[in-house]
């Protein structure tokens, strides 16, 4: 406490310094005066009582000092002093201020902005009660690991397996709603009982669906998420309780979930139902129909690594029960995080090392400058030193030059992150967000500002040493002397190289990285369709059920429909398709083919319902066989076309027009005939290789909700409102919704984005590391120039040709630019292999790329020792040796 | 050199309290003559460490300053002791006394061969 004080007191007291020295010295005066009376009382003379006095004072300059020392914080008075000083050693040097802060905040921005992004996706828990113990559980087959449950496995599994507390199941579900501006189809999920529950979360109003609430026995309920609460209800506090009619369907809203509920997969679900297996979905009560996926929580100390073996344990057992349909359904479990952000782990931590290989090349440019500095100021310190500086001052002195620099830079730095993660968040589709509800708020949270701090210690302690290291102390007094510059000169010049060949293989690593980005994410967009997605527009379309609830109705309606599409201006050709192309492999089918050997394994085929005009409309060959025909409808005999994977897959070297196929037990209403074969149309995703698929014709099984594909002559956008209004004018129940084009649909598709931005991002820390290399290799080549004047001077004295001199300037500049780049070369091929996971047609050692790489970075160092070497040759060798 | 200088000043301010509490107000060169008075001119204190003394004095709250004017007409600082100071005398005090009778008691034994 008393200490406290005093020390509050002395830091206070820094600040009245003046007018205490002025008050301290009357005091003394007063002193003397006094003591000297009482001498000459004593009987000295004037002139003896005052030096007695002065004597008994012990000196009246050290007293000061004594005094002035007590009266002030001298720690901290000389970090003031150190800190006005080093204000105007970089407000004097205003060029190299602005170059240093520029370049460290930039690299601080980057690697603080991506970080906001790791942290977000990565580092957050999930916002479920206890996010570590809750699992993904799906069953997996050969073709996709990750494929989807059917609700008698799920019960299954629910009933036999011990490492679970609970297992619950959603699917994701569509809805249409009558609202004031007409039918909307609203997104929604349908959950087992125990959903929220498994998760942890409980709803903002009302309460959680009960036990046996999913059974189709109960009454039909359904809990609102917060926004459709909001947004559909004015967020009234009666809603609990009201019914709500869905796809003409009333149910009972029993709760609203809180806004902060959010769901990855499903982000944009508006309405959860319970399950009600067994209603008007077929699919649920077979064990062949796959449409779920599970979530549990782990029962305690149970391991992820044990849950999958208990669940495989359990598919194997159920394969065995029920071989038709069970063969080859294994399982997964996996962590909800690793199922939530395990797609963009490697795009974001590929980012972040990016992002950090950037700040680091920064930091060496900023070392490299600093040591520039120090060489330049070698004289002062060397006057310091000689007026009495201790080391250990001088040193401070370069640690607060060091910590205001990094200081001045995290703050400016920090400033850019944040705009640099509000832009890079504006850069993601909107449908993308939906689906990455963790990067709401994403912004300078507690973590990043740790996470710029900390890098802002690493960095003040690499500048706040390169300088003192340089300036090692013994060679103070040579600075003193001008001719001791030649040996510590080239000391410099080593760190100086060695600093600049690590920043060219920086830049090189970063270079390739982008350069393979680049030609992946190329090769993608040049990924072989098979069709020409241009001039296409897309729509989603769902027919009332309660309306349309025969075939034949549905059959009517969509031909009634096309044709009214047909007949609008611009149009060439229309058709329909139950998955759009270029979406996913998936919504597949067993096949087995008629005539041949069945061993009982699942032929897994993607499966279509397409209409006559599809592949003329998307332009796609016929190999052989025919198109369909337009009235091949339930009347007529079963038909399928089939693409190439599926005749290379399984009639390799014959002609399978006229094949037949059916389902795996032959049941005689499947058994289609085979006429017709297509190229491989891509259904998969950009990066994916398309499955064998086989096409039926949408008229043999109808189903109310289809993809509209138009094509037309002028821009497809501005067709995309007539569609809905042609739509709507036929009924007013038709739902409509995803108006987009087939263009939009690839180039924003979630891989072409995540490789879009991650060749954009890398090729941006690429290029600002390039020109970071260029302006380091330029540092040392022009301060090496500057060093070596005289001895230029020397060697033009004695006949050396202007040429020869640029040449030799230029190969100095040359061997630290192959060095570097060989090094980054070496450095890349181990470092990009980390890179395979995101890259799409391209090999990590690319021979293109490399070789691209490094010829324009020694286009780069050739350009940055040019001028420099300009500058050798342009000396006059007269004038250099006078300056000597 | 420091350790001892520590000790120095923390006795020093020992005098200084004491010599205030017996006095009163008193400036500077007044408490330096009392301090050499009272130690029967046998301590030759040094003037000048004196006033860094009191302005710690000062800052930990254990004596105020005001100027005065002193006997023989001359401008002076006066120090007086506050109830801080009284209470940091009365501890320093008796820790003073223990330490002194510890030492006693421990040197109590030995003969200076001196």
């Amino acid at each position: 406490m008393k200490r406290l004080r005093a020390a509050l007191r002395r830091l206070v007291g820094m600040f009245s310094a003046g007018r205490r020295e002025r008050e301290f010295a009357s005091e003394i005066e007063g002193h003397l005066q006094m003591h000297i009376d009482d001498n000459v009382r004593a009987g000295m003379t004037a002139e003896e009582a005052r030096r007695d006095a002065l004597l008994k004072l012990g000196g009246l300059e050290q007293t000061r000092q004594a005094y002035r020392e007590r009266g002030t914080a001298p720690f901290f008075e000389t970090l003031w002093q150190d800190l006005r000083f080093a204000l105007r050693q970089l407000g004097k040097n205003p060029g190299f201020t602005t170059t240093a802060v520029l370049m460290l905040s930039l690299g601080i921005a980057a690697s603080v902005a991506i970080f906001a992004f790791v942290d977000a996706a990565l580092l957050k828990p999930l916002p479920y009660q206890d996010p570590r113990t809750l699992v993904d559980v799906t069953e997996s087959i050969a073709v996709f690991p990750h494929a989807n449950l059917s609700y008698p496995d799920y019960l299954d599994w629910k009933k036999m397996n011990h490492s679970f507390r609970s297992l619950d199941a959603y699917q994701g579900a569509g809805y249409l709603l009558t609202t004031p501006s007409g039918v909307e189809p609203v997104p929604g999920l349908r959950v087992t009982d125990g959903f929220f529950h498994t998760l942890g979360v409980a709803p903002l109003l009302g309460r959680d669906f009960y036990a046996g609430e999913d059974l189709l026995s109960a009454p039909r309920t359904v809990i609102l998420s917060y926004s459709a609460w909001q947004r559909r209800f004015d967020g009234r506090k009666d809603i609990v309780g009201q019914v709500v009619s869905l796809s003409g369907t009333s149910y009972t809203i029993v709760g609203v979930m809180p806004d902060s509920f959010e769901f990855a997969p499903r982000n944009n679900a508006e309405f959860w139902t319970t399950m009600h297996a067994g209603g008007s979905n077929s699919c649920d009560l077979r064990r062949s129909c796959h449409g779920l996926v599970g979530v549990a929580r782990l029962n305690d100390g149970v391991s992820v690594a044990a849950a999958l073996a208990d669940t495989k344990a359990i598919a194997q057992q159920l394969e065995r029960q029920y071989p038709d349909s069970n063969r080859g359904q294994g399982a997964t479990v996996q962590t909800l995080t690793e199922a939530f952000v395990g797609d963009i782990r490697p795009i974001l931590l590929l980012l972040l090392a990016g992002a950090g290989l950037l700040l680091l090349i920064a930091c060496v440019n900023v070392a490299s400058l600093l040591l520039v500095r120090s060489e330049s100021r070698r004289r002062e310190i060397a006057v310091r030193g000689a007026l009495g500086a201790s080391p250990l001052r001088l040193a401070r002195q370069f640690v607060t030059e060091g910590v205001l620099l990094v200081f001045g830079s995290t703050l400016l730095g920090l400033v850019f992150a944040v705009l640099a993660s509000q832009a890079l968040l504006r850069l993601i589709p909107k449908d993308m967000l939906l689906q990455m509800p963790y990067l709401r708020g994403l912004g300078l949270n507690f973590h990043a500002v740790c996470f710029a701090l900390a890098i802002a210690a690493l960095a003040t302690v690499i500048f706040s040493l390169t300088p003192i290291v340089r300036l090692s102390f013994s060679e103070m007094r040579e600075g003193l002397t001008e001719c001791s510059r030649g040996s510590a000169g080239v000391l410099w010049r080593k760190i100086g190289a060695n600093l600049t060949v690590l920043e060219l293989a920086i830049a090189t690593v970063l270079l390739v990285g982008a350069g393979l980005l680049g030609k992946s994410f190329y090769h993608l967009l040049h990924v072989e369709l098979n069709f020409q997605p241009d001039h296409l527009a897309t729509l989603s379309v769902a027919l009332p059920e309660k309306t349309y609830t025969k075939d034949e109705q549905i059959v009517a309606a969509r031909r009634q429909l096309l044709n009214g599409i047909a007949a609008l201006p611009g149009v060439t050709s229309v058709a329909t398709t139950s998955v759009l192309p270029v979406t996913y492999n998936g919504n597949t089918d067993w096949i087995r083919f008629v005539g041949r050997d069945y061993n009982g394994e699942h032929n897994e085929v993607n499966e279509r319902d397409v209409t006559a005009t599809f592949f003329s409309t998307l332009k796609t060959k016929l190999i052989r066989g025919r198109f369909f025909n337009p009235d091949e409808d339930g009347t007529k005999p079963r038909v399928v076309i089939v693409n190439q994977a599926l005749v290379k897959r399984y009639f390799p070297g014959q002609d399978p027009v006229g094949a037949r196929i059916g389902d795996t037990t032959l049941s005689p209403k499947s058994i289609k005939e085979i006429v017709g074969v297509v190229d491989d149309l891509r259904e998969s995703k950009l990066d994916e290789e398309t499955l064998p698929a086989v096409y039926y014709p949408a008229d043999q099984s109808p189903d109310t909700d289809f993809n509209l594909i138009v094509r037309t002559t002028q821009d497809e956008r501005t067709l995309l409102p007539t569609l809905v209004s042609t739509i709507h004018q036929f009924d007013r129940g038709i739902g409509t919704s995803e108006e987009s084009t087939m263009l939009r649909y690839i180039n924003e598709s979630e891989t072409a984005y995540l490789h879009r931005s991650s060749a954009w991002l890398v090729g941006g820390f690429a290029g600002m590391a390039l020109l970071l290399g260029m302006i380091g290799l330029y540092g040392v080549i022009a301060y090496s120039v500057s060093q070596r004047t005289r001895e230029i001077g020397v060697r033009m004295a004695l006949g050396a040709q202007r040429e020869m001199v640029q040449r030799m300037v230029l190969k100095e500049g040359g061997r630290l630019a192959v060095v570097g780049i060989a090094l980054g070369l070496v450095c890349s091929l181990a470092t990009t292999l980390l890179l395979r996971s995101v890259l799409f047609g391209v090999q990590t050692w690319d021979v293109g790329t490399l070789g691209g790489v490094a010829l324009l970075l020694a286009a780069a160092a050739l350009l940055a020792s040019y001028i420099p070497a300009r500058r050798a040759a342009s000396i006059n060798p007269m004038e250099a040796l006078r300056a000597e | 050199m420091g350790e001892k200088a520590d000790v120095w000043q923390g006795t020093l301010a020992l005098m200084v309290l004491k010599t205030l509490e017996s006095m009163g107000a008193l400036h500077g060169y007044g408490i330096a003559r009392r301090i050499e008075q009272t130690s029967g001119d046998v301590l030759s204190l040094n003037y000048g460490t004196l006033y860094p003394a009191l302005l710690k004095l000062e800052q930990e709250g254990a004596i105020v300053s005001e100027w005065g004017v002193s006997e023989n007409n001359r401008k002076a600082k006066f120090y007086k002791l506050t109830r801080v100071g009284r209470k940091q005398l009365e501890r320093e005090t008796s820790n003073w006394e223990q330490t002194t009778a510890i030492l006693a008691r421990f040197l109590g034994g030995t003969e200076d061969p001196a």
